[in-house]
């Protein structure tokens, strides 16, 4: 099995060729960005919950210092100081997200000097496995690829479902985006020591490293590195650049031939996919002790002026980075957060790099106009046919117009990667992939109201069920009194207390003044 | 003649027997599962809207046939359908009488005019409200249905109905940069 991985490769279904636009970004060495006056640095820049601050304003922080303290057993990351300085505050602020919704931020006004936070070294390759999962939850590791699903609860997989096979991801298919290959030709080093580390991590019995066939000199690079480090079991397989290349389910499809079950895991098939820039982060994580605080960002585009690949420090502004990048081209219409096929729009650039942030891309005029307005669909297929997710487009757009939701989930909606083939193969120009994330997002929404209603009925049952009991136990009350009070004798010693017992309160209540 | 007379028999026989076993088998049971279902739809602020003391009880009448299906404004439109095809009934628009469907909000108190009477917490039906008697009293957003019932017992007016705070978890992608409107299925 072995020798035949990488021998043969599959195809996946549809896809797209796109112009190859990563070179742009790549005529220079990558920088460290610097540190700039102020970092924005949100509390949640993962999935799942966000963090809970753990610092106070006028705090002084260092470098590495945790700032946002998580739940070990949810689905959330812990958030840590990217530079020492001052907490300044501690409040809602807007961030990268399509909602433009506010989220809680720590802002820290940076500072020369203090002293680095970070975590003891770890030995990767004697400490034992749990060793490196829990150093990878201390460090606040998150998948860097885009969907920043917490890399500690995709390391640990449950017994019954060991990885036979570990991807680590390198096929970085969006165009314009070189975040991964900047690292893969600069820190081949660090790529497969971390390949080999989560490896050792997951239990996973192969590893291979996937890069694309255009990315030239990659290839060569890791393959030297590799033999340079004696790594030999580790194995790099070369894919052809097709869009969407580089999505886990369609590389797993291209390594493998298997096929993910539509709503299942890649380790429902023995696999475990994890980018490239995440493994570096982990291998960081253990060997320096360096939680995540910073990540390479591509600044690229024909709207910015120099672009580049930068070492950002999470909470960076974006208009900071974009300075560093020789900032923007007059030319410039429209800039947008990752690559042009599935990237954000930002609204302005005042806004922090988070975790998630692997590209600012700036377009220009003709880049972003349409050819021609949204026309209705035409049943033409050329959606279907390029999906790689082997939907039916077309019907999930009209039941998403007609607002049947149901019928949009029967149609495997959720298992659109947003990959933007189908409006971009689209002859009526239509925004395909905003209906589907429209309707993902109202088909949640209702989910989330369905489970407040149930909350609220079992609330106002409890309530119903507390009354009642307390109902009865004041008819049980009244029912003793009354029986005592049968006898006479009884009643005129009861009256007697009674008065004896107001007496009292009335003095003590003249002494002493009720507070209430 | 005589085949139409034992057929007649056998389906005599038969409709007999399968009406009895109907009666015995049926328990009630079912009366309480189909309860359970029209509660699912119902969206539980126990407003009151209705007429009936909480969303349990406006269930229990929509099947025993008591009540209409178009008497609960916070459920809407969409509600009235669910309940129409739930019960494979025609559905109706809202009944004017029970109020008009508006956006969900929430109850906020203004903390500053509070007297600490403790009636709208015994008017709250889902414990949503916090405080001691002669305290300030607060109410917990996350359950709040924002049923209005602790709007009115309050004796100094310090209670108002607002928009919650959004989240990115409800939050839903902006319909209107779709230029196909987004249509409700059984309204058109």
């Amino acid at each position: 099995m072995d020798a035949q991985l990488g021998e043969r490769l599959w195809r996946f279904h549809g896809g797209v060729r796109l112009p190859h636009e990563k070179p742009m970004s790549l005529a220079a060495d990558p920088e460290f960005a610097g540190v700039p006056p102020v970092l924005v640095v949100p509390l949640r820049q993962h999935r799942g919950d966000a963090a809970e601050p753990v610092v106070r304003v006028g705090e002084t922080v260092n470098r590495g210092q945790l700032i946002g303290e998580a739940h070990p057993g949810r689905i959330t990351a812990r958030v840590h100081a990217p530079a020492t300085g001052v907490v300044t505050a501690i409040e809602r602020r807007e961030v990268i997200h399509p909602s433009g919704l506010p989220e809680l931020c720590v802002e820290i006004e940076t500072r020369a000097g203090g002293t680095d936070e970070d975590l003891p070294p770890l030995d990767w390759q004697t400490c034992d496995r749990q060793a490196l999962i829990d150093r990878i939850w201390e460090a606040g590791i998150v998948g860097l690829g885009g969907a920043v699903f917490p890399t500690h609860i995709k390391v640990d997989p449950p017994p019954e479902t060991p990885v036979d096979l570990l991807i680590v991801n390198g096929a970085e298919c969006e165009p314009y985006i070189a975040a991964d290959e900047t690292l893969m030709r600069h820190r081949p080093k660090d790529v497969i020591r971390g390949a080999l580390m989560v490896a050792r991590a997951t239990g996973a019995a192969r590893t291979v490293v996937a890069v694309e066939d255009q990315m030239g000199a990659v290839e060569h690079i890791l393959r030297k590195t590799e033999r340079d480090l004696g790594a030999e079991d580790l194995q790099i397989v070369k894919v052809p650049t097709i869009y969407p290349e580089g999505g886990e389910r369609q590389l797993i499809r291209v390594l493998t031939g298997k096929e993910v079950p539509s709503g299942g895991l890649p380790l429902d098939v023995g696999l475990l996919s994890i980018n490239v820039g995440t493994a570096v982060a982990a291998y960081h994580a253990v060997e320096h002790g360096r939680p995540l605080i910073s990540r390479m960002v591509t600044v690229t585009g024909r709207g910015i002026r120099q672009p580049g690949n930068f070492e950002a420090l999470i909470g960076t502004p974006v208009s900071y980075l974009i300075e560093r990048a020789g900032g923007y081209d007059d030319d410039i219409r429209k800039l947008v957060m990752g690559g042009p096929m599935m990237g954000v729009p930002l609204p302005h650039d005042d806004l922090p790099i988070m975790k998630a942030t692997n590209a600012l891309l700036g377009l220009v005029d003709y880049e972003v106009t349409r050819k021609a307005p949204e026309l209705p669909c035409i049943r033409c297929m050329a959606c279907e046919r390029v999906c790689p997710a082997q939907l039916l487009p077309q019907q999930l757009l009209w039941y998403t117009q007609q607002g049947d939701f149901e019928q949009v989930e029967a149609h495997a909606l959720f298992d659109c990667i947003e990959c933007g083939c189908c409006a971009f193969a689209c002859p009526s120009q239509i925004p395909l992939v905003d209906y589907y994330r429209y309707a993902k997002s109202e088909i949640r929404a209702r989910a989330v109201e369905r489970a407040r209603a149930a909350h609220a009925r079992h609330r106002h049952e409890v309530r119903e069920e507390r009354l009642e009991r307390e109902q009865e136990r004041r008819a049980r009350r009244l029912q003793k009194k009354r029986e005592k009070l049968r006898d006479r004798k009884a009643k005129q010693a009861e009256i007697q207390a009674a008065i004896q017992r107001s007496k009292a309160r009335r003095k003590s209540g003249e002494e002493s003044d009720d507070a209430l | 003649m005589s085949g139409i007379l034992a057929f007649g028999v056998l389906a005599l026989v038969l409709g007999l027997v399968l009406g009895l076993l109907a009666q015995r088998l049926r328990g009630g049971d079912e009366d309480q599962e189909v309860v359970d279902q029209i509660d699912q739809l119902l969206p539980q602020t126990q407003c009151g809207q209705c007429g009936y003391p909480g969303c349990r009880p406006y269930a229990e009448a929509i099947a025993a046939g008591e009540a209409d299906i178009n008497r609960c404004p916070p459920g809407g439109e969409a509600g009235v359908r669910a309940l129409a095809d739930l019960l494979a009934v025609e559905p109706k628009p809202l009944d004017p009488d029970c109020g008009e469907p508006a956006p969900p909000m929430v109850a906020v108190i203004d903390e500053t005019i509070c007297i600490g009477c403790r009636l709208c917490i015994q008017a709250c039906p889902v414990d949503a409200i916090l405080g001691a008697p002669k305290r300030m009293h607060t109410v917990i957003e996350a359950e709040c249905t924002g049923c209005e019932l602790c709007v009115e017992p309050c004796p100094v007016d310090c209670i108002s109905m607002v928009e919650p705070t959004p989240n990115p978890q409800t939050w839903r992608y902006r319909k209107d940069r779709l230029k196909v409107r987004v249509e409700n299925r059984t309204t058109a």
